[in-house]
């Protein structure tokens, strides 16, 4: 049984649908990266299974319960957890203020998970006392992680998180992304840099028009020659 | 130093305890626009019934020939604000929740804000009628003065039990209300969604119970600041619908959604309109041997006469939102 599970699924948001039928299976060791060009419906994939658009055709589950078209209330102590690609950070709270609210589901001491998420972020121990709006792009990025991370997800979906980051930053995302991986967590995320994301993918979706394009491990994508030529830049 | 003194009674003490109530009353209205991001109209008029909520109270409470060394309305008034803050939740779920599940726009719930006011208003004078009540029919109203121990000093600082006891009150008010946001799960959770509903959703957060909590905690501070200005002058049907403007103003003024600076502008706003009407003659009067001649003192010097008062509000609302739109305190954080 997979962790989470999209049978054809057809979304939008009134008009046209933006999904026409996404298939997608992510076990809780799997890395999954959705890849794709612009408008494919990568990032509406993920609000869909997080219940911020409306799902008209197909179901999805998780860990075997049937969630299509579940609040995020009910999802988060479920154990999905889910970072927008923008805006997401509380800007006017501070960065320990932020982690807490990623917290908010929980009544159970908190402070071990506190403490996990500042040695995963060695730099957000030290400003947890400012603003997260006074942060840089790297370090808001880190705490939407670590946000998100306060629930003790069992899935976690990220939406383009190197999305406006400098190098440096992007490879260390990517580098707490397979760490979180191997603690137990599934990962699924949406990715600009597709080739890089793909290299660590344990599973890679191409989207394109709402539909899956091609599915395989990260390095059968990579090696595909029809993949690279459409959707990798060649 | 009369005058100095005349002028502290006139202008400090009656600042503070303008402000104290203008305050209350923006960080309801500020408050709910963080959450709910409509401008709540009808505030004022939640204030007046909450006033009307303490009076009945108090009534039966006298009725029974109870006496306390405090004032009545004061006595009365935590039961008040439990009353005015269920009466807020049913207001909220039987208008404009319907209205907010249908997706309505903001400018929607004004409009229904608008008519929520008229019913308030148009409940209280089926009830009570349109006369001018007073909570120290049955009971004196104790008036303090402090003498000042300065030579030449003859008039004392006065304020009357009701303003003392208001301004302690909005304290202890403005104090609980900052360890609740800062320091408690759901105040956090309130903060949050002010800052970006989005992410409060996705994280979790009960956006139906921080909405609940904003209105208990609205309604409650909405009956006090109502009670409280019953209190300090008398209770009629209109009371605080003709403040209601500058309580806008000191909730924008602040920068609307900012709890801290619906209190500052709701201090702000009420030294200023009394600063305004003050008739600044009375200051310059002692030096009146030592000016020339020609230049007399005209017999009042007040900006604005106490009739126009509220025009006081109305420009300090101009002037910030040309100057500063987003509120004088926002600056800072976003």
């Amino acid at each position: 049984m997979s962790l989470v599970e999209l049978k054809d699924i057809k979304a939008g948001y009134g008009g046209a649908p933006i999904l026409n039928g996404v298939n997608i299976a992510i076990d809780a060791s799997d890395i999954g990266v959705i890849v794709g060009p612009n408008g494919a419906g990568k990032s509406t994939t993920l609000k869909a299974i997080f219940g911020l658009l409306t799902v008209t055709d197909g179901s999805v589950t998780f860990a075997g319960q049937d969630i299509t078209n579940s609040e995020a209330d009910r999802l988060v102590p479920m154990g999905l957890s889910f970072i927008p690609q923008e805006h997401n950070v509380f800007t006017s709270m501070t960065v320990h203020e932020n982690l807490e609210m990623g917290a908010f589901v929980r009544r159970d001491d908190i402070s071990d998970t506190l403490d996990e998420v500042y040695e995963m972020f060695p730099d957000l121990k030290a400003k947890r006392r400012q603003n997260a709006g006074e942060l840089s792009g790297g370090q808001r990025q880190m705490v939407a992680m670590g946000r998100a991370l306060m629930s003790k997800p069992k899935l976690l979906m990220l939406d383009e998180p190197s999305a406006g980051l400098s190098p440096r930053y992007m490879i260390e995302i990517f580098e707490q992304v397979v760490k979180i991986n191997r603690a137990g967590v599934g990962i699924l995320m949406v990715e600009q840099n597709a080739r890089q994301a793909l290299a660590f993918a344990t599973k890679g979706f191409v989207l394109a028009n709402g539909q899956n394009r091609f599915t395989g491990t990260g390095q059968e994508l990579l090696d595909d020659p029809d993949v690279a030529k459409s959707f990798l830049g060649g | 130093m009369n005058d100095l003194i005349f002028f502290f009674n006139q202008v400090m003490i009656g600042g503070v305890v303008l402000g104290s109530i203008y305050a209350l009353g923006a960080v309801g209205i500020t408050l709910i626009f963080g959450i709910l991001r409509f401008a709540h109209f009808a505030h004022g008029d939640m204030m007046t019934m909450g006033g009307f909520v303490a009076f009945v109270l108090a009534t039966l409470v006298a009725g029974m020939g109870l006496a306390f060394p405090l004032p009545t309305g004061f006595i009365v008034l935590p039961f008040a604000m439990v009353i005015a803050a269920g009466i807020a939740l049913g207001i909220d779920k039987g208008f404009y929740a319907p209205l907010r599940a249908r997706g309505a726009r903001p400018v929607t719930l004004l409009i229904a804000s608008i008519g929520v006011t008229m019913m308030i208003q148009g409940l209280i004078r089926l009830f009570f009628g349109t006369s001018t009540r007073s909570f120290f029919d049955t009971e004196p109203k104790t008036l303090i003065r402090i003498d000042v121990p300065i030579e030449g000093a003859t008039r004392p600082i006065s304020f009357t039990e009701p303003q003392l006891l208001l301004v302690i009150l909005t304290l202890i008010a403005v104090v609980a209300l900052h360890f609740f946001l800062t320091r408690s799960r759901l105040g956090k959770g309130m903060r949050a969604m002010a800052d970006n509903p989005d992410l409060a959703k996705v994280s979790g957060i009960n956006t139906k119970q921080v909405v609940r909590v904003t209105w208990i905690i609205a309604g409650g501070l909405a009956c006090m600041a109502g009670t409280m200005l019953a209190l300090d002058v008398s209770l009629k049907p209109d009371l605080a619908f003709n403040i209601v403007l500058p309580i806008f103003a000191a909730a924008i003024v602040g920068g609307l959604g900012h709890a801290y600076g619906a209190i500052a502008g709701g201090f702000l706003l009420g030294f200023a309109e009394t600063m305004a009407v003050f008739n600044w003659a009375v200051l310059l009067r002692p030096f009146r041997d030592n000016l020339p001649e020609w230049l007399e003192i005209p017999s009042s010097l007040a900006l604005v006469q106490s009739e126009y008062k509220l025009t006081v509000a109305f420009i300090i609302l101009v002037v910030v939102l040309l100057v500063r739109p987003t509120g004088i305190f926002k600056g800072a954080s976003t």
